[in-house]
């Protein structure tokens, strides 16, 4: 069928609305931040989002696992990410991966590990993006040994200030690439990230976990263990005196042997917990039973990639255990020599003040991060959840306190609480990171919550 | 529907995204048309990663009446063997700016009515020689009855419904399954920025939801299945009642 008749001459294509108001929270379900939101589905929608409404501040934002205001932007303007996740290229050969910002953890671990490729670095949930994991230069278990994920980053594309895309390379423009890992969303967009993929023997590791029965044994665990690729502890963040700092420590290594392939399905928590339900008793309880259930002697066992990479995807929207109060975390990392000391100062303080947390986190660290802000480093690093509570100001400063004094480092992705002051004892490359930011952004398009507190503008 | 092309117009649609993940993740080759190329190419390379199958991007503009007939031959050509539709195109401008701006409106039926026409005109006698194939069409629930406040947009969805009947009706016996799915509000870039809409659906489960329906056969089908009985209370409200509605 042919057509004779046009109908009258049609205007320019007309084009949906990109931006919407929108009150975002972070994982810690810090205070609903109200600013407006787009969300495109691809790269020409992200352009146009580069001109937000009023001239606001602009953030790109990934899965909002952060905890607290690094992926909030209150007032301003916040371009989520998730929409645009599309996979662009994979060499087997090399086990070098093209893709959006938006892909996940989950997504590489569905699509690649039945093809013998794991991320070469994962943070503890897999709901997390590539986008927000190269902005946190995040790190995992096998941190020690591997590094954290900007070292296995070959180059990204990044959307720019004045709306040009740059192709980053570390050899191309070193103070570009060296700022916009662990750059906290603040030098651009990535719209596209090659990353290299890590081959793997199985779908499986063996895991040995073992009863830890105080902070000396721990330290001493990683010590014995520090050829093993994975090793991570998990403490008793409520245990003083004697038994302080005890917990289980799980070694791993890739499984020659697989496991049959069983989709887990997530439980969803339906319900906030009311406040109360969290008190020192019900977790003290949960903590001894954690304990208990490890054997006291080593024994091997042969756990799937996704219950060890990230064993509390299993219960989606956990934060909300802790009810609509929120809670909050903490995560330093301590340089080995003052370590141990300050371990224990900062265990003391969480404990003496009642503070009650699950299971604390403890990990060697090997390698220094790539980005002039990441957060890695050798050294011990502690992490621990804290609910919200009226005193929880004074007892960050505490910890903020501890942790400079022993030279350590608040991890970014976590935090709420840190000073402009602490920021910048803790995180000396922050001078060349704002020279970084000048350059590419002269006139400050972005910007977030957590850039504005530490004083980055 | 295995080893069959889906042939997706207006790929870059959330909803026309999902569904080409959906086909893909059946073995379905797929071409994917639309006028946004870089984003073809990204989604194509996506859909040869992640599935393995063959995907192609094609230029295509619905609102060039007079290329209908040749990009229909096209296709065609690169697929000889069942060849399937689904039509994704659309466009939903503001009521009050599309009244203000008729060149807004007509802009609007191009893609959501005459484009799509000389498409499946053109496709029609190709279908029917081939004796299969499905036409899988996006209609809208905005379609069923004329509201205030989108009814220029409603109009157009009815015609693209009403021309589907038709169209089932002249290939029912040539073996070509015809369905037009009468969508609800889906979470897409057409609604981000509209007030909170009612039963939204996700994009991929409307796109699951819309390919268990097509392998059933052709028809009307709401999606999500609750429009059905929504709708229907909506078309049956008097008069004076509907009237004094403000939606
Ligand atoms: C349960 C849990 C466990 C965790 N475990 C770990 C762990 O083991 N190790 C670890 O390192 N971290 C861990 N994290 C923290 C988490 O990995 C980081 O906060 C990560 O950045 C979250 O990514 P996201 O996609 O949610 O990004 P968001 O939280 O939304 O954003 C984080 C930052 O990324 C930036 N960003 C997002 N997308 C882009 C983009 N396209 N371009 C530029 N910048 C962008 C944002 O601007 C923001 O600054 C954990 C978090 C949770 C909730
Ligand atoms: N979202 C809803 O709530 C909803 C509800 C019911 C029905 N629908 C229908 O579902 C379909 C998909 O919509 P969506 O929600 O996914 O919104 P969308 O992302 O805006 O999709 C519309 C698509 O149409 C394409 N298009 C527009 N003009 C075109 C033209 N001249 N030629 C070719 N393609 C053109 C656009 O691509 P390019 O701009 O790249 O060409 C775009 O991919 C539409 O028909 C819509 O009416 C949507």
């Amino acid at each position: 069928m042919s057509v004779a008749v046009e109908p009258p001459k049609p205007g320019p294509a007309p084009r949906p609305e990109l931006w919407k108001p929108l009150a975002l929270q972070s994982w810690g379900r810090m205070a609903a931040a109200p600013c407006l939101a787009a969300r495109p589905e691809r790269l020409r929608e992200l352009q146009a989002a580069l001109a937000a409404p009023g001239g606001r501040a602009l953030l790109p934002r990934g899965a909002g696992r952060s905890y607290g205001d690094a992926c909030l932007n209150p007032g301003g303007a916040v371009v989520l990410t998730e929409r645009l996740n599309r996979l662009l290229a994979f060499d087997p050969a090399s086990g070098l991966l093209l893709a959006e910002p938006g892909v996940t953890f989950a997504d590489l671990l569905r699509i690649f590990l039945p093809r013998g490729f794991l991320a070469p670095a994962s943070p503890g949930t897999a709901f997390v993006t590539l986008g927000g994991a190269v902005a946190h230069d995040v790190h995992g278990k096998n941190q020690h040994l591997a590094g954290s994920i900007g070292e296995h980053i070959a180059w990204f594309d990044l959307l720019l200030a004045d709306g040009s895309t740059s192709r980053v390379t570390p050899e191309s423009d070193p103070a570009l690439f060296r700022a916009t890992i662990g750059g906290l969303g603040l030098t651009g967009i990535l719209t596209a990230i090659c990353l290299r993929l890590e081959p793997v023997p199985s779908n499986a590791l063996l895991v040995r976990r073992q009863r830890v029965p105080d902070l000396d044994a721990f330290l001493a665990g990683f010590e014995a263990n520090a050829a093993a690729p994975y090793a991570v502890g998990w403490i008793d963040a409520l245990a003083q005196g004697a038994e302080l700092g005890r917990g289980v420590l799980e070694v791993a290594g890739p499984s020659p042997e697989g496991l049959p392939d069983r989709p887990a399905k997530p439980r969803r928590l339906p319900f906030d917990l009311p406040g109360f339900a969290l008190n020192r008793l019900s977790i003290a309880a949960f903590n001894e039973l954690y304990w208990r259930r490890a054997p006291a002697l080593a024994g091997e066992e042969r756990v799937a990639y996704e219950r060890f990479l990230y064993p509390l995807d299993a219960i989606l929207d956990w934060n909300r255990l802790y009810g609509r109060g929120g809670f909050h975390q903490f995560q330093c990392v301590l340089p080995f020599r003052e370590g141990e000391p300050a371990l224990r100062r900062l265990l003391e303080t969480i404990a003496a003040g009642g503070n009650a947390s699950f299971l604390a986190v403890l990990k060697a660290m090997g390698r220094e991060g790539v980005g002039m802000l990441s957060f890695a480093r050798p050294g011990y690093s502690l992490a621990l959840d804290i609910p919200a509570r009226p005193g929880s100001a004074a007892l960050f400063a505490a910890l903020e306190r501890i942790t400079v004094e022993a030279g350590g480092r608040v991890y970014l992705a976590k935090d709420a609480w840190l000073s402009p002051q602490g920021f910048a004892a803790m995180y000396p490359e922050a001078p060349e990171f704002q020279a970084v930011r000048a350059r590419v952004d002269p006139d400050g398009a972005f910007s977030s919550g957590l850039s504005r507190r530490l004083g980055l503008g | 529907m295995a080893a069959e092309t889906w042939l997706i117009l207006g790929a870059s649609s959330a909803i026309a995204r999902a569904f080409a993940q959906e086909a893909a993740s059946h073995g379905a080759a797929l071409l994917l048309a639309g006028r946004d190329m870089p984003d073809l190419e990204a989604l194509a390379a996506d859909l040869r990663l992640r599935h393995g199958v063959a995907a192609t991007p094609l230029a295509w503009d619905a609102a060039e009446l007079a290329a209908q007939p040749g990009f229909a031959a096209a296709c065609a050509e690169r697929a000889p063997g069942v060849l399937n539709l689904f039509l994704a195109a659309g466009a939903m401008p503001d009521q009050a700016a599309a009244e203000a701006d008729p060149r807004l409106a007509a802009a609007m039926w191009a893609v959501n009515v005459t484009g799509p026409a000389a498409l499946l005109g053109a496709f029609a006698p190709i279908l029917a020689a081939r004796k299969a194939g499905r036409v899988v069409a996006l209609g809208s629930v905005a379609g069923d009855r004329g509201r205030k406040r989108n009814h220029l947009y409603g109009a157009s969805k009815a015609a693209l419904a009403t021309f589907l009947q038709g169209y089932a009706a002249r290939l029912a016996g040539e073996g070509v399954e015809v369905l037009c799915v009468k969508a609800g509000p889906a979470d897409t870039a057409m609604t981000w920025a509209l007030p909170k809409l009612p039963f939204m659906a996700q994009p991929a489960a409307m796109a699951r939801a819309i390919w268990r329906r097509a392998a059933k056969g052709g028809g009307e089908a709401y999606v999500p299945p609750i429009w059905w009985p929504v709708m229907t209370i909506i078309r049956l409200l008097p008069r004076r009642i509907f009237n004094r509605l403000d939606f």
